[in-house]
């Protein structure tokens, strides 16, 4: 006789990749001393991404990435980039950056005194910040990758 | 106090935000179909281009190095509605005048601190929108305008101009501005002003209110009393025949239906109507807003806006009442209580000036046949008390052909037209 086939989950990294955001559970209740509500199951609502991926909607924007360099940040060609251009561009996010007018997506870097654009291609050379024509326009916060099937 | 906060040269910003590439250029925003300038950049300023500019009228010269793009009102609007979300953070009292400009009022707000507040105010817009605004405070309207103005062409106040009722920095600004560039003082009425020896704001503020009132109208008078510093003007006094027209009203009661809303907009957008047939002008674009009371707490709040351009510009009521109309459907929220709305109709053009385009939905004839109704609809209003004749909702889908072939993409409206970006 066979096996049943089966599959082995491997943990490959953490869902949330982004230090400092606290994971939130999509499913479960919070643990209350006293007595539950009986109204508690008839709380939830509906489970809305948006909200979950949008903190700050006024200065939310989502872009389109092009392009493979940036694939060991887990962006593909066309994917959805959410944007937020409130959040500080600190070492280590990605951004998306205009450098000399043209809108790019690289991994802010710092290496000793210095800030590098960084692509996740080795192809690309990281670009040094200073002394170049650029401004930060906001973090990516979230990729939204379509699968086959998942296309619009 | 009251702050007045002014995007600068909107549309063009809001399109250097999605094209960076822009910033530093001559820059044009061209109204749809019939192409007169209808906002630009410092740089083509500079150029000498004037507003309104019909665009096969410039230079070889200066076609070639100017960006010249097309409106792009779905953009627009939804940057606005940005705008004024943040501008909600920082105080519940914001009232929408334009596209680009709002008042924000600051009533109970500790005095000392403003100036920081509206610093902080004009940084945050910038930072989450890309938006450059500028900010004039005072104790009134009037004077908040002239803060602003000044805030606008005196770079050492950084984007933040303060004024008093009293002192002098107010003194020097109102004696240095004419009064043509006051707000609310019409071209006719300066002309008469200056026989009187008033040339200047100064001047017009340290003349006699009642004298004022006799001689002119009641809303020269509060602008009198706004100069001083009393607080008297109400919003809906202050249309700028040449830029836009506004027709907006609290609800009496709060109210969550649709059917409400549907009936206010309409009046509102006819009465608009009105207003913009009687100074001689066209619009090019119909702006719907609605919010619900901030100062209620525990209500859920809700604040949205939306642009309907039109296909050319128009003044037939049926036409605004019909964008109007489908700008509410866009916006409309079931589950809020709503206490005002607004009609806005912007980028305005002087009805004689405007020229027919080849592309326009209507033929010569109908043209005329809707101008001579319109005039008759209007007569009898005015004859036989406002809204004698009224319109039912016209029907929908009218051809919706914009000429707009240099607009560029609705970046922050369509799924399929967002910014690219590329990874290397």
């Amino acid at each position: 006789m066979m096996s049943p086939l089966s599959t082995t989950a491997r943990v490959i990294g953490r869902a949330a990749p982004f230090p400092g955001e606290t994971a939130q559970p999509l499913m479960g209740c919070r643990v209350r001393a006293g007595f539950p509500s009986p109204a508690d199951d008839h709380l939830d609502v509906e489970i809305d991404l948006h909200a979950h991926v949008v903190r700050r909607p006024a200065a939310t924007y989502f872009v389109r990435a092009e392009g493979d360099s940036m694939l060991g940040d887990g962006i593909h060609d066309g994917d959805l980039l959410v944007v937020d251009r409130s959040l500080e561009p600190l070492p280590g996010r990605v951004v998306v950056i205009a450098v000399d007018g043209e809108p790019t997506v690289k991994r802010l870097e710092r290496r000793g005194e210095q800030t590098f654009l960084v692509a996740s291609n080795p192809r690309f050379a990281p670009i040094p910040l200073a002394g170049r024509e650029c401004e930060v326009w906001g973090v990516v916060t979230h990729v939204l990758h379509a699968l086959p099937g998942g296309e619009p | 106090m009251i702050a007045l906060v002014d995007c600068n040269n909107f549309y063009v910003s809001c399109e250097r935000v999605f094209a960076p590439r822009l910033e530093g250029r001559p820059v044009g925003v061209l109204s749809n179909n019939d192409g007169c300038v209808v906002a630009r950049s410092n740089e083509l300023k500079a150029l000498g281009v004037a507003m309104g500019a019909p665009m096969h009228l410039l230079p070889p010269a200066i076609r070639r190095q100017a960006v010249l793009l097309s409106s792009n009102y779905a953009l627009y609007g939804d940057m606005s509605r940005r705008v004024n979300l943040i501008l909600g953070e920082f105080s519940p009292d914001v009232e929408t005048y334009s596209i680009d400009e709002s008042f924000v009022g600051f009533a109970g707000f500790a005095v000392d601190g403003l100036e920081a507040h509206a610093q902080r105010l004009r940084e945050t817009v910038r930072r989450d929108t890309g938006i450059p605004v500028c900010v004039g405070l005072a104790p009134t309207r009037v004077l908040a305008k002239v803060a602003n103005h000044a805030a606008k062409k005196q770079a050492a106040y950084e984007g933040v101009c303060r004024l008093e009722a009293d002192g002098p920095a107010t003194r020097a600004l109102l004696a240095s501005l004419p009064v043509t560039e006051l707000w609310g003082v019409a071209r006719r009425t300066a002309e008469r002003l200056a026989l009187m020896d008033i040339h200047t704001a100064w001047q017009l503020r340290e003349a006699d209110p009642k004298q004022v009132r006799r001689h002119f109208s009641v809303v020269l008078e509060r602008i009198v009393w706004e100069l001083r510093g009393r607080p008297a003007i109400v919003l809906d006094d202050m249309h700028e025949p040449r830029q836009r027209n506004m027709v907006s009203r609290s609800f009496g009661r709060l109210t969550g239906a649709f059917a409400d809303l549907q009936e206010a907009v309409r009046q509102h957008a006819a009465r608009a109507a009105e207003k913009l047939r009687g100074q001689g002008s066209q619009a090019r674009a119909v702006m719907v807003f609605l919010r619900t009371n901030p100062y209620l707490a525990g209500e859920r709040q809700y604040r949205n806006s939306v642009v309907v351009p039109l296909p050319s510009p128009g003044d037939d009521s049926r036409e605004l009442l019909e964008a109007a109309s489908r700008g509410l459907a866009a916006i409309f929220l079931e589950g809020v209580r709503y206490q005002k709305c607004g009609v806005m109709l912007l980028d305005l053009v002087e009805a004689d000036r405007h020229q027919l385009s080849l592309l326009a939905p209507r033929s010569e004839v109908e043209r005329g046949r809707s101008q001579r109704l319109m005039a008759t609809v209007d007569r009898l209003n005015r004859e036989m008390g406002r809204d004698t004749v009224r319109f039912g909702l016209p029907r929908r889908g009218t051809a919706w052909a914009l000429r707009c072939e240099r607009r560029t993409s609705r970046y922050t409206t369509r799924w399929d037209e967002l910014m690219r970006v590329k990874t290397r």
